[in-house]
């Protein structure tokens, strides 16, 4: 899923500081998984905001309303007869939300109430971390089940460098070494030969470095 | 001969080499490089010019390569991939062959983190393998990665090296590292600090075993402790690096004002334990700001005056 984080209280109250109306939009799909933006968070981002305006004596009035998703457009026309009504829409989704709004209502004051932090699963309870890097080219076969491009500081095919210690990256020693728990598990199999091969230059073009992607199917258009 | 540089001869010759190490100033003065090689020069069989270390910016590693050799000094330029793609690589590798380089360690880089500019982004387009193999199609095949073909004779003509640390995790897999690195074309590599010289040894055995020594010349990595602070500092502190309290006790028996001295008789002690090792064909001293003993380490660990072809 896409992993989100609600932005400080301060930077969203900087950003709400001339309004007196705002409508806090989240949303149903990854954000609620990771606790970030569903109709629980919407709530509590509300709660506070009429709070801290009410201590500055300068109140703001707050609709909220989550939508199923706010990556399909489908699902975002439900704000046709609303988006005029407030001085500002706060997005609790990943970007792709405030994108979307803003762009189906031009008129429209938009802000992300998330940073959008990446592609990643749950560890542990209040715990995310990073998998995937969508470089449009999965090869994780060939490391084991396990993504250097991602996982790897330094995206290292041919790794580990020579700074893991303990089996931590040296970036940060919260970080696992992707290239030890690689190492490790391929020698445990007894597969040497596919950490002594030497893996070829990776073609970034499927990656983000090809432009902006799409995804066209034609089966599905209508 | 493959790139007909200094280093290469006299590995090929058997000598017992001995590299040196430059890091280029934090400015645009030419002079400081120039200082430095008043030390190598005649000292060391060839320097390497380290590029942006530690992520700290520092003049390019091609211009302190280029100043070295005006003075005398023959350069190993180090090349980073985390600051280029494989454009600027290979735009690279033209550019220093033809102004004269004839050594190129590569290297992944250490990440932008531990550097003086943490916000930038990096690169990484090739790993150091990646690298190594490049350089030697261009070399070797005349081509470039888009399959582009250099006229005969055109060719950058280069000795490849590459950094090994036989001490980082996991230690089993630390010598097949060194195997990826012969497959991928590597002439000689350089290691890490090294002063566990029990662990090196069982390394060495490890690669001599598997017929890699036969395959590329290894020079130990060494860097003189200057005080007891730097010891633990260096046990404690920087990853990858294995100092035993050995190390540590030898420097704490000597008062403080000669623990630096001490520090270049245990690494003159290695110098001599190196020689004996099976497949040790020299040594890469790390002088880091210190150059201006290296003189008087070469001199006496008795490997003056250094051997010409």
């Amino acid at each position: 899923m896409i992993v989100g984080e609600r932005k400080p209280l301060d930077e969203i109250l900087e950003m709400v500081k001339d309004a007196k109306k705002i409508l806090i939009v989240g949303c149903k799909g990854c954000v609620t998984v990771c606790n970030a933006g569903g109709t629980k968070e919407v709530g509590i981002l509300a709660a506070t905001l009429r709070l801290a305006r009410l201590k500055e004596d300068n109140p703001i009035e707050i609709d909220e309303m989550t939508l199923e998703r706010q990556c399909d457009p489908e699902y975002i026309e439900i704000l046709e007869e609303r988006a005029a009504n407030y001085d500002i829409i706060l997005s609790m989704a990943c970007s792709i939300g405030p994108q979307y709004i803003s762009e189906k209502f031009p008129e429209a004051i938009v802000y992300p109430a998330l940073n959008t932090c990446f592609m990643g699963g749950a560890q542990e309870h209040g715990v995310w971390a990073e998998f995937c890097q969508a470089c449009g080219d999965c090869k994780i076969h060939l490391f084991g089940g396990y993504c250097p491009i991602a996982r790897c500081s330094k995206s290292l095919l041919n790794g580990p460098c020579g700074g893991s210690a303990d089996g931590k990256c040296e970036v940060d020693k919260e970080i696992d070494c992707v290239w030890h728990l690689i190492v490790n598990k391929l020698m445990k199999q007894g597969k040497l030969d596919q950490l002594t091969q030497v893996k070829p230059l990776k073609n970034w073009t499927t990656s983000r470095d090809g432009g902006p992607r799409k995804i066209v199917r034609e089966d599905l258009k209508i | 001969m493959k790139s007909g540089s200094n280093l290469e001869k006299l590995l090929n010759a058997g000598e017992f080499v001995i590299t040196g190490e430059c890091g280029p100033p934090r400015s645009a003065d030419a002079s400081v490089v120039r200082e430095k090689a008043k030390y190598l020069k005649g000292y060391v069989d060839s320097v390497n010019v380290t590029d942006n270390q530690t992520s700290v910016v520092r003049m390019s590693s091609l211009a302190g390569s280029l100043i070295l050799q005006e003075e005398g000094v023959e350069a190993n330029m180090q090349m980073v991939c985390r600051d280029r793609n494989r454009i600027a690589i290979q735009s690279d590798v033209l550019g220093a062959t033809a102004l004269g380089i004839r050594n190129m360690l590569c290297l992944s880089g250490d990440h932008q983190k531990f550097g003086d500019h943490p916000e930038a982004k990096n690169v990484f387009d090739l790993d150091s393998i990646q690298l190594i193999q490049t350089v030697k199609m261009m070399r070797d095949e005349g081509k470039l990665i888009s399959g582009q073909e250099m006229a005969e004779g055109t060719e950058p003509r280069l000795f490849i090296g590459a950094a090994v640390n036989p001490f980082a995790d996991p230690f089993e897999y630390r010598v097949y590292r060194l195997a990826k690195k012969i497959a991928a074309g590597v002439d000689f590599v350089q290691t890490q600090c090294i002063y566990n010289m029990d662990k090196f040894k069982e390394y060495m055995k490890q690669a001599h075993d598997m017929g890699l020594t036969e395959k590329v010349h290894v020079l130990a990595g060494i860097t003189p402790m200057k005080s007891l602070g730097m010891a633990r500092y260096m046990q404690k502190s920087v990853p990858g690096m294995d100092v035993p309290d050995e190390i540590i006790n030898r420097l704490k028996g000597v008062e403080k004002g000669g623990q630096s001295k001490e520090g270049i008789n245990i690494l003159l002690d290695q110098i001599q334990i190196l020689k004996e090792i099976p497949g040790v064909a020299g040594v890469h001293l790390m002088a880091i700001e210190w150059e201006e003993r290296v003189p008087e380490i070469v001199e006496a660990a008795g490997l003056l005056p250094r051997p010409t072809v």
